[in-house]
């Protein structure tokens, strides 16, 4: 039984703010594997591709026939729970603020024997549960035993909280909340429990459809915010990025021009004003205060949210411009996201396919809805996943793209 | 004594006022807006290059970026297709000479605060000459309005769902200041020369058309209209000498006679 998160209380404003402290994070090359496919929210054992072990911990080669053709698959994760111990005492300091700590042991049917974080919700060892693989806050892949079915309150559960990115009673910046994506991404945080939305909006006369409306949800705080003018960062920062526990960049502008289907750099420079420079100023303005408030109690600075593309990974031509803004972005993001791992802030990376918005209105169907885009972004935050390709068009994209980067580029630019 | 040392002398001793007629260039200050398919008009940007740290220990500096046609801006003939082919129509080209003149200033305030779209007529100018007197040759037409008073961008702007409501020029006014009165150029208080509806007078945006067609210069955004009197002042506005440029940010400022002094 796990019991429901309630609301946070009020900072004590005459205590020093906790600093961030990170889980031990030393991984081998091997370890990374599970990492990698924690980030995408799945729980992936080495399999041998000679005699067909499965393992746990990853190595160099299968334990049981020295071969090195091994391969990252995804498991079921289910097994038996076989004992269970909690650490009262720890010298590591990240878990030395956190005990009681509940790990267990666990068999796993595939094979290997685990140690996992143990969920509050398991009940008494022998039982059922199942592994999931969940990123720390040191960004590595560890190993969680969930009980088997879902429990109530299940998100709740104190553990868990310090590898997830709820927004239940956190405060949120939406950086522009005048598109249908950040409109959507507003309405699906709010729905989610967050106690209080800051929605960006520049330029105010521009009265776009939608954005009055949401303004008067009780939730919402409009905040003048201009990702192109560094001095409109910089005072919104000051004013109120102190208090920031999730920031979803929204904001971006999008033009449907490859190289030779418009002269001159305008549109190409406004959409990397946008989309690269302004996740830079973002990033300057309010990446140290949610760096330092990584540890700030219950409703802490926990993630930063980019909404990429999928043309990230590989240019389409027919947005070519708009695709080169969006790699640039995805490098940076990359460098966010090393910089605020001392904060335990989590860099989450969106990659949609073509949302169905009027830049892409001569993109034939599959489009991703806005409001399905959002539900992926409030899903990843509720389950610590890093990088995020929601809708069939990303997937496919992503599996391509992994398979081979230069078969894809071929393809796209048929 | 030359009128000039006379001039120096009575606006040493304050006879003379010069009256800052230029909004502040700052990121808030709207700039133009046109449907996001076209080319936009950057607004002013301003980034530190240091202040006295460690990118630059003892000095103070910025880079900025803006449009041609940013804040208190200059029009010249070559901004709009129907100047395009006149002699000396550009920025670095024009004949300097016609950026210092005297002003002729319309009040037309009640009007506009009564109606966004408020469009000046040739019955509004003469009625002004009756009192005023007539407009003489090679004179910039200052259209007053208060627009500048509007400080919230928003009703500066003022968009609804159909587009910008602000006051300008109706098109035969235009054609009759150019033709009947040989004026250098026309000045508002607001984003252009042309009222926020003028995309549907004949023709289209009348005032750009018809003013630099005729080898005339635009002037907009101006503030302080308020403190010129209906004649008597003297306007400076050159713009930047910008190569084969369209227009400016220029700091426009007018000399006007302080009978207190």
């Amino acid at each position: 039984m796990i019991p429901p998160l309630s609301r946070p209380k009020r900072k004590n404003p005459l205590l020093r703010t906790r600093l961030p402290l990170l889980p031990p994070g030393a991984r081998s090359r091997a370890a990374l594997g599970l990492t990698a496919a924690a980030a995408l929210g799945r729980f992936e054992l080495q399999v041998c591709g000679h005699c067909g072990t499965v393992q746990y911990p990853p190595r160099e080669a299968c334990h049981r026939c020295l071969s090195d053709k091994l391969r990252w698959r995804e498991q079921s994760g289910l097994g038996e729970l076989l004992s269970t111990t909690a650490v009262h005492l720890s010298q590591d300091l990240f878990f030395r603020e956190r005990v009681p700590w509940s790990l267990g042991l666990v068999r796993l049917d595939a094979g290997p024997t685990v140690v996992a974080h143990l969920h509050g919700g398991c009940a008494p060892a022998p039982c059922r549960v199942r592994i999931g693989a969940r990123l720390d806050k040191s960004g590595q892949g560890v190993l969680l035993a969930f009980p088997p079915d879902e429990v109530l309150n299940m998100a709740d559960d104190r553990q868990l909280r310090e590898m997830t990115c709820d927004p239940k009673f956190r405060k949120v910046l939406v950086t522009d909340g005048k598109t249908a994506v950040g409109q959507a991404v507003v309405r699906a945080v709010i729905a989610a429990g967050a106690d209080l939305v800051w929605v960006g909006h520049a330029e105010p006369w521009k009265r776009l459809p939608g954005f009055a409306e949401l303004a008067s949800l009780p939730q919402v705080a409009p905040l003048a915010l201009d990702l192109t003018d560094s001095g409109s960062v910089k005072q919104m920062a000051g004013e109120m990025g102190g208090k920031v526990d999730i920031l979803i960049n929204t904001a971006e502008v999008h033009r449907a021009h490859g190289i030779a289907s418009r002269s001159g750099v305008d549109a190409a420079r406004a959409e990397m004003d946008t989309n690269y420079f302004g996740l830079l100023r973002l990033a300057q303005e309010f990446g140290p205060a949610m760096r330092a408030r990584g540890a700030d109690g219950e409703s802490s600075a926990t993630a930063w949210v980019n909404v990429l593309s999928i043309y990230a990974l590989s240019n389409f031509p027919p947005h070519g411009t708009f695709s080169a803004s969006k790699a640039a972005a995805l490098s940076l993001s990359q460098c966010l996201r090393a910089e605020m791992r001392s904060g335990g802030v989590r860099v989450i990376n969106v990659f949609p396919g073509p949302i169905d918005e009027e830049w892409n209105q001569m993109l034939p169907p599959p489009k991703l809805t806005p409001e399905a885009l959002a539900n992926a972004v409030v899903k990843a935050l509720q389950e610590g996943i890093e990088d995020v390709y929601p809708g069939d068009v990303a997937q496919e994209w992503l599996a391509r793209w992994q398979e081979s980067p230069k078969t894809l580029e071929r393809e796209v630019s048929a | 004594m030359s009128s000039l040392i006379s001039l120096a002398a009575e606006l040493a001793s304050g006879m003379v006022r010069v009256v800052d007629l230029t909004q502040t260039l700052s990121p808030e200050f709207p700039a133009i807006a046109l449907p996001p398919e076209f080319g936009q008009c950057w607004p002013f940007r301003i980034e530190e290059v240091s202040r006295y740290d460690e990118r630059g220990t003892a000095w103070y500096w910025n880079n900025f970026s803006c449009g041609e046609h940013t804040g208190t801006h200059f029009d010249a003939p070559i901004h709009w297709v129907s100047g395009r082919d006149l002699p000396r129509n550009a920025t670095d080209s024009l004949p300097v000479q016609h950026l210092i003149g005297a002003a002729c200033v319309i009040d037309c305030s009640a009007q506009a605060t009564a109606d966004p779209d408020f469009l000046l007529t040739v019955e509004h100018v003469r009625r002004w000459e009756v009192v005023n007197g007539r407009i003489p040759p090679r004179a910039w037409v200052l259209m007053r309005t208060d627009w500048s008073k509007r400080t919230d961008p928003v009703a500066y702007q003022n968009f609804d769902e159909t587009g910008q409501h602000t006051p300008g020029p109706a098109a035969d006014v235009v054609q009759f200041l150019i033709d009947e009165r040989d004026v250098t150029g026309f000045g508002t208080e607001s984003i252009g020369t042309d009222a926020g509806q003028g995309y549907h007078l004949k023709p289209p945006y009348p005032c750009h058309y018809f003013m630099h067609g005729a080898g005339r210069y635009g002037l907009q955004c101006l503030t302080n209209l308020d403190l010129l009197p209906p004649t008597g002042s003297v306007i400076f506005c050159a713009p930047l000498k910008i190569k084969n440029g369209s227009g400016s940010p220029i700091r426009a400022l007018a000399l006007v006679p302080n009978p207190k002094v």
